[in-house]
């Protein structure tokens, strides 16, 4: 019963999602206020429909009802719970019902927060918002129905695929949807604001909070799956350039650009067609991660099984929304007015160089994606685009885009003094060339461009700092001025200093365990000693357990430090019996921001067994990066003046201190 | 500035920087795509030593040889023709004899793959596309025998 109530449930949400999709713009055009009201209601409808239906297959996931064929391939009785639920998503169409589940939960809050938008641009957006939801609910509904029942109920589920067995499934795909979906909005925003023909200031402000949510939840998204990736594959690379991966980097660098741009369309009015623009694309490189992903063309750990007819299904999805996107761009841009005029040399400028380097480096890395199926398709040759490609393309554009954010922030609008802002940043100079000292002084000169790299991040840190002492005075006025100008700063100020230093942080985790990072990969007997990088490592044997759902052989090994223990380390194997898989569970020990990394390789006949050993220096950094990175975002989204619905800001704050506002 | 000067500013940066990153695109798509070769390939299009490619093929029963310090030798075959691939680190959890298997590494005179990447198919049930394309290719490959799709890891970088 509960399996064909879900189904229903996802059938009525797709019939709200057609009355959203056109009635409301029937309003628009007609300007009957009750049609484009209708809006509202049908999209928060269409929430509780579609969380309904996902909480069904929820239900039969947790139950285990196998005479649902998506359960019975992807589950087991004995799994654990918490993969009972998560497994609901790490299958095809379950991950597909996750996706329009969070795409309705956008539109929903929209309808619900979105209060201080005109009627009409809330009406096309909704509208806009429903044409994605129900082309998906299509999707789902004809190729790929999770529901499905089996004429004869097996006892016993085929398991999920035992690498998705890990908690890392519960988080990282939500929130990557969470991201992927939320620049959703934007598009929907964009193509509003082109079918009216009409765009301003209050366009980009009211965009800009769903933009940064969505930027924030695909940062923490890509972050958790590159560590994800770091411990579950077993040989602690943390980043592979993996088309999937490239799949996701692609939106988050359009929509860290579009961030940009919207700042400047909302401070000055300028860039509003190129800011649509990026509006549209980020978007659309979301359906293309999505095409990539979910149609199995590509070689990867995401693919999961597939029939050619989803490939072309949203192969029709991708055509019809970039399509469709770009020719009403085409189309209606010409309509939208040019905005104020600004000198090269300005915060205007400075941002216009980020996402001139933003796109560039997302153009550099959609090649890359792309050119082997291309070729593929072309000539039939088969090619892999690894690693040392987008090192070659992608950290040439990234290192000035770097080097330029301390500039662009200590820039002024309209008209900026370059020189002037050279001298200001003098102590950060200084700490990037302190660092390259350092760094050279000790681990010495066979790395060349590794003290460089952790110089550029000092660099940007200490002129976040600098930033900040700028806006509040500090030394120029008097402390308690200063101290009054920081409690007075606004949010947003304190979440961009935060960000562009968290970008700083992951770089001096990659530059740390790419270039300072030991490995031993050896076959070790009982009782033997290893040392890598100051550390000893004893192996003392192997013990076997067992788990819920599977066989654990563990290795035992003592890990000691100046003659000191100072862990037990325990790498294991894990063997699943409903699929007969085996995957490796690495042992990561952390030493500050830096861990040492020991999986297991196979254990030979003469009892000796393989290990790989790994110290990877300040390899925390990374993740911890993109935290950072997201709590600027959550600052910045906080700020009273951003906040999604806020009026005005409150009148206190503009009259009790006019000149403790910095000047922006 | 005049409005003009400031555009042909904007249009001139913009277009130097894409100039940029297309010369680094082609110049390192020149140098550093690797080619997927099945082992009929390899054998027929007389490829020189040293020459970067990745063989994708099933790992030939009976070929694996396990020696000291980790090293490992197997042939990968199409049914067709067969490629000898040696290397050495620890291999892949679902690496097996008669398994699908992509090596990636340098030719060796004598037509040896030395591989420095070994990737496995990641599910049971599934088989790299690129290997299916292989064994279609030499027609060892029946349909429905198995669902073509690829769960590949176990990468090293």
């Amino acid at each position: 019963m509960i399996p064909e109530i879900g189904h229903y449930a996802l059938v009525l949400a797709l019939g709200l999602a057609l009355i959203q999709a056109t009635v409301p713009l029937y309003g628009t055009i007609k300007r009957d206020e009750s049609l484009m009201r209708l809006a509202s209601s049908t999209a928060v409808m269409q929430l509780v429909f579609a969380a309904g239906s996902f909480a069904a297959l929820t239900a039969c996931y947790v139950t285990s009802d196998f005479s649902v064929a998506n359960v019975f391939e992807n589950s087991h009785s004995m799994m654990p719970l918490i993969y009972k639920f998560t497994s609901v998503w790490g299958n095809h169409e379950g991950s597909m019902l996750l996706w329009v589940l969070i795409l309705a939960l956008f539109g929903g809050s929209v309808a619900a927060f979105g209060n201080n938008l005109p009627v009409t641009l809330k009406a096309n957006v909704l509208a806009v918002q429903a044409w994605i939801a129900c082309s998906f609910y299509f999707f789902i509904l004809l190729t790929s129905n999770p529901f499905l029942r089996l004429a004869r109920p097996p006892l016993e589920g085929r398991d999920l695929n035992p690498i998705l067995q890990d908690p890392g499934l519960a988080i990282h795909p939500p929130l990557l949807y969470l991201g992927y979906v939320g620049f959703s909005i934007a598009f929907s925003f964009a193509i509003a604001a082109l079918i009216e023909g009409r765009i301003d200031a209050a366009w980009a402000r009211w965009v800009r909070p769903w933009t940064l949510a969505a930027w924030m939840f695909l940062t923490v998204g890509i972050a958790m799956g590159s560590y994800w990736a770091y411990y579950e594959l077993g040989w602690g690379g943390f980043w592979f350039w993996d088309p999937v991966e490239n799949a996701s980097l692609m939106p988050w660098l359009a929509g860290t650009a579009l961030l940009h741009s919207a700042v400047v369309m909302e401070k000055r009015n300028a860039l509003k067609i190129w800011t649509v623009l990026l509006a549209i694309l980020a978007f659309s490189l979301s359906l293309i991660g999505t095409f990539l992903v979910r149609s199995g063309v590509l070689t990867s750990v995401h693919a999961f099984a597939e029939d050619p007819s989803r490939g072309v299904f949203i192969l029709g999805i991708l055509v019809l929304f970039i399509g469709g996107g770009l020719s009403l761009f085409a189309w209606r841009a010409p309509l939208l007015k040019q905005g104020g005029l600004f000198a090269p040399v300005s915060r205007e400028g400075a941002l216009v160089f980020n996402n001139l380097f933003l796109t560039t480096a997302c153009l550099t890395v959609f090649v890359g994606t792309l050119y082997p199926l291309a070729l593929e398709a072309f000539n039939g040759e088969k090619i892999s685009v690894g690693a040392p490609f987008f090192n070659l393309t992608f950290a040439p554009l990234f290192i000035p885009l770097m080097f330029a954010m301390p500039f662009g922030t200590l820039l002024a609008w309209k008209r900026g003094d370059l020189l002037g802002v050279a001298q200001r940043l003098m102590a950060a100079f200084a700490a990037g060339i302190a660092a390259i000292a350092l760094t050279l002084v000790a681990t010495g000169t066979q790395h060349v461009l590794a003290p460089f790299g952790i110089g550029l991040a000092f660099f940007v840190i200490v002129g976040a700092l600098v930033d900040i002492a700028e806006r509040i005075a500090l030394f120029r006025a008097p402390l308690k001025a200063s101290w009054s100008r920081m409690r007075g700063l606004p949010r947003s100020a304190w979440g961009t200093a935060i960000a562009h230093a968290g970008v700083a942080v992951t770089l001096i985790g990659i530059t740390g365990a790419a270039t300072w990072g030991t490995e031993r990969i050896v076959a070790m007997k009982e009782g033997q000693t290893i040392t890598l990088s100051g550390y000893a490592l004893t192996f003392d044997g192997m013990v076997q357990r067992s788990g819920p759902n599977f066989r654990v052989l563990a290795g035992k090994f003592t890990l000691r430090e100046g003659g000191s223990v100072i862990g037990i380390m325990e790498p294991s194997k894990r063997t699943f019996g409903a699929r007969g898989m085996t995957t490796t569970e690495a042992a990561l020990l952390s030493r500050g921001v830096s861990q040492l990394y020991l999986s297991l390789g196979d254990v030979n006949g003469d009892g000796t067994v393989a290990i790989r050993f790994y110290y990877k220096p300040l390899v925390l950094l990374i993740w911890l990066g993109a935290v950072v990175m997201a709590l600027g975002g959550a600052l910045s989204l906080s700020d009273r003046r951003l906040r999604v619905g806020a009026p005005k800001p409150a009148a206190k704050a503009a009259n009790s201190a006019p000149d403790l506002q910095p000047a922006e | 500035m005049t409005r003009k000067q400031r555009r042909l500013t904007l249009i001139g940066g913009s277009l130097a920087v894409l100039g940029i990153a297309a010369g680094l695109v082609l110049f390192a798509l020149k140098d550093s795509i690797v080619f997927f070769n099945s082992p009929t390939d390899v054998v027929e299009k007389q490829l020189a030593p040293g020459t970067r490619i990745r063989v994708g093929g099933l790992v030939e029963p009976g070929s694996l040889k396990k020696g000291d310090n980790l090293q490992v030798s197997f042939k990968v075959t199409d049914g067709a023709h067969e490629i000898g691939v040696h290397y050495q680190g620890i291999v892949p959890d679902l690496f097996r004899e008669g398994q699908g298997v992509v090596a990636e590494g340098r030719l060796e005179p004598g037509g040896v793959l030395a591989a420095d990447t070994v990737l496995a198919k990641h599910d049971e049930r599934y088989m790299p596309r690129e290997v299916v394309d292989a064994l279609k290719k030499s027609g060892r490959w029946q349909e429905g025998e198995m669902k073509a799709d690829a769960h590949v890891v176990g990468k090293k970088p």
